[in-house]
C-alpha cells in the first residue's frame, strides 16, 4: 500500500505552482519513478499535484528557427518516435528509446526522466544515507560495482539515471521552468548538481519549481548525433557505461564536439578530455584511440567498478567509428 | 479515508467507482472490480505482470495512481476472451506451451495483443522488443515468442514453431 497523501490536478500553471508551494508537495507527470519512491519510503509526501491536465505541456513542435520544443509531459515514447526528434536529434532520439521498457516509456514522460531519482540501492532501500540526510554513504564501502568513477568526490557515489539527459546535453538543450518567483531558463548542462555542491537534491530546481518545456536549438548543417548505452541486461537495465555524442563534421574534421556520459558520475559527466581530443581533428584510428584514452584521464574509479574503465573506452572508440 | 469517484471503462463496461488517493489502479482492478488476472510480482514497475491496457497502451497498473486512470479504457487479460471462447493468442499460448507457473501471463498477453494491434504481423525482433519489459522468471521465453508469433501468422503453418531460439532480450 502507498503511504496517504492527497491529490489535485489543477488545470492551470498559476494553480500548480501554487499547490507546490505547500509543504511536502510533489509533482506527479508519469509517477514511474515517483510512485516507486514512494512505495519505498524515500520520501515524505503529503500531497501530489499531478501535471496531466497542463495541455500546454504536452507535444512537440518545431520552432520558426528550425528548433524543436518539447512539452515537458510528452512521453518518452513520444520523443523516441517523433520524426522530427529522429531527423534532427538522432541522438534524444536514441537515448529515449533506451529507456527503461516499452511500459514504462509509454507512461514516462520526457520532464520527468529528467527529475528522477537515483537508482543506488541503499538510497532506494532501507539505508538512511548521506542523501537521506544521514551521515554515511553505504556504497563508499559497500557495494558499487554500478557506482560513479567521475565526480563523486568520495562523497556520494550515485550515478545519475537518466538515458536522456546526456544526449540532451550535449545537443545544448535548454530548460524552460516555471516557479513561483516566474520563469527562466536553464541549460541542461547547468541543471544538475554534484555531490560537492548539494547532497540531498539532484538539480537546481527550487521548492515549486516545474519543467514546463525543454528547447532544442536548430540543429547546425554539420552536426550529427548519437547515444550508445551499455547495460548488464539487454531487455533493460541502467546504464552501465553510455556516450552522447553531438559532432559537428566538416571534411571529415570534428569543428565542434560536444560529449557528454551517462553511468559514469552523479550528473550527466561532460567529458572535455574527448572533446579536446577530437575537436580539430579527424576521426581517424589514432584520434579516436587518444579519444579512448583521454575519456578515463581524470577517472577515480572505486574498487569494484575499474571495469568501467575498459568500458568507457570501447564505447568511445566504437562510436567515433560509428559517427565518422 | 475520504473517497473519490472516478469513471473506468474496464474491458468495455463502463464503471463508476469511489477509490482513494492513494489507490493504484492495479489495486482497483483486483480488489474492488476482482479482476485477479493481472498480478502485482514486484510493486516496482519492473516485472510486468500488472500489465493493462489504459486507452490502448500497455502501462504499469502498479504504478498507476487510479485517479490518474480517471475517464480511460482499462483492458486487463479478463478483457481478452469472447464468453467462454479464448482469443486466438491466448488459445496460442496454451498450444505452445507458453505457460509455466502462469504468474507472468497476463501481462505477457496484454504486452502481446498491444503489439499485434498496433502491427499484426510482427517479425520476431519487433515481437522480442515488445515483450522486452515482461518478464518470466520460469525462463520459458522461447516457447512465448513461439506463440506470439503464431498467433501473428497462424496461416504461415508456424515456421517458427520449435526453432533453436534462445527466446529473445532477456538474457
Ligand atoms: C523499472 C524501471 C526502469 C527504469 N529504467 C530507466 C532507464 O533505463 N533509463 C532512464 O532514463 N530511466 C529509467 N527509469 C526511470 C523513469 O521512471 C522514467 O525514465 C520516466 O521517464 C520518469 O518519468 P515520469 O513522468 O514517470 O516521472 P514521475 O515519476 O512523474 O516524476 C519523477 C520525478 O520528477 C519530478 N517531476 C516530474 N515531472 C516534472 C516536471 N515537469 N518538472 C519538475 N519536476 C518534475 C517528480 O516530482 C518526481 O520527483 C526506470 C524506471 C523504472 C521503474
Ligand atoms: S551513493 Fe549516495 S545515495 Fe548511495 S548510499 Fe552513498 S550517499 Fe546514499
Amino acid at each position: 500500500m502507498l503511504p496517504q497523501f492527497s491529490y489535485v490536478r489543477p488545470d492551470t500553471l498559476q494553480d500548480t505552482v501554487r499547490h507546490l508551494k505547500e509543504k511536502n508537495a510533489a509533482i506527479h507527470a508519469g509517477g514511474t519513478d515517483l510512485i516507486g519512491c514512494l512505495r519505498d519510503g524515500i520520501m515524505q509526501v503529503d500531497k501530489i499535484v499531478s501535471l496531466n491536465a497542463l495541455s500546454d505541456l504536452h507535444g512537440i513542435r518545431e520552432t520558426a528557427d528550425g528548433g524543436l520544443v518539447i512539452g515537458a509531459l510528452t512521453t518518452i515514447t513520444e520523443v523516441a518516435e517523433n520524426l522530427l526528434v529522429k531527423q534532427k536529434y538522432p541522438g534524444l532520439s536514441q537515448g529515449s528509446s533506451e529507456v527503461a521498457s516499452p511500459q514504462l516509456r509509454n507512461q514516462g514522460t520526457i520532464g520527468g526522466n529528467l527529475c528522477q531519482k537515483p537508482r543506488c540501492w541503499y538510497y532506494r532501500g532501507e539505508f538512511h544515507c548521506l542523501r537521506k540526510g544521514g551521515n554515511t554513504c553505504y556504497a563508499l564501502d559497500g557495494e558499487h560495482q554500478f557506482h560513479a568513477i567521475f565526480g563523486h568526490d568520495l562523497i556520494c557515489v550515485i550515478t545519475h539515471p537518466s538515458d536522456t539527459a546526456p544526449p540532451l546535453a550535449a545537443l545544448s538543450a535548454q530548460l524552460k521552468i516555471s516557479g513561483p518567483e516566474g520563469s527562466r531558463t536553464v541549460p541542461v548542462e547547468n541543471f544538475y548538481l554534484l555531490p560537492v555542491e548539494d547532497l540531498e537534491t539532484e538539480t537546481v530546481l527550487k521548492p515549486g519549481e516545474v519543467i514546463t518545456h525543454i528547447v532544442l536549438p536548430a540543429p547546425a548543417k554539420n552536426l550529427r548525433s548519437s547515444y550508445r548505452k551499455v547495460r548488464a541486461r539487454r531487455s533493460w537495465d541502467f546504464a552501465l557505461a553510455g556516450l552522447a555524442l553531438a559532432l559537428e563534421i566538416e571534411n571529415d574534421t570534428v569543428t565542434r564536439g560536444r560529449v557528454y556520459l551517462s553511468g559514469a558520475a552523479p550528473v550527466p559527466w561532460r567529458s572535455r578530455p574527448v572533446e579536446e581530443a577530437i575537436t580539430g581533428r579527424k576521426l581517424d584510428a589514432a584520434t579516436i584511440q587518444k579519444a579512448a584514452l583521454a575519456v578515463v584521464e581524470d577517472a577515480n574509479p572505486l574498487p569494484e567498478n575499474t571495469y568501467k574503465m575498459d568500458l568507457f573506452k570501447g564505447v568511445v572508440e566504437e562510436e567515433l567509428n560509428a559517427i565518422r | 479515508m475520504q473517497t473519490i469517484d472516478i469513471t473506468l471503462t474496464v474491458n468495455d463496461q463502463q464503471q463508476t467507482l469511489p477509490v482513494k488517493s492513494n489507490d493504484t489502479l492495479l489495486e482497483v482492478i483486483r480488489d474492488y472490480l476482482d479482476l485477479t488476472g493481472s498480478k502485482e510480482g514486484c510493486g516496482e514497475g519492473v516485472c510486468g505482470s500488472c500489465t493493462v491496457l489504459l486507452d490502448g497502451h500497455p502501462v504499469r497498473a502498479c504504478l498507476t495512481l487510479a485517479l490518474e486512470a480517471d475517464g480511460c479504457a482499462v483492458t486487463t487479460v479478463e478483457g481478452l476472451a469472447d464468453e467462454d471462447t479464448l482469443s486466438p493468442l491466448q488459445q496460442s499460448f496454451i498450444d505452445h506451451g507458453a505457460v509455466q507457473c502462469g504468474f507472468c501471463t497476463p501481462g505477457m498477453l496484454i504486452s502481446a495483443k498491444a503489439l499485434l494491434d498496433e502491427n499484426p504481423s510482427p517479425d520476431r525482433q519487433k515481437l522480442r522488443q515488445a515483450l522486452s519489459g515482461n518478464i518470466c522468471r520460469c525462463t520459458g521465453y522461447a516457447k512465448i515468442v513461439d506463440a506470439v508469433a503464431h498467433a501473428a501468422r497462424p496461416e504461415s503453418g508456424c515456421p517458427d514453431c520449435h526453432t533453436k531460439d534462445s527466446g529473445g532480450d532477456h538474457d
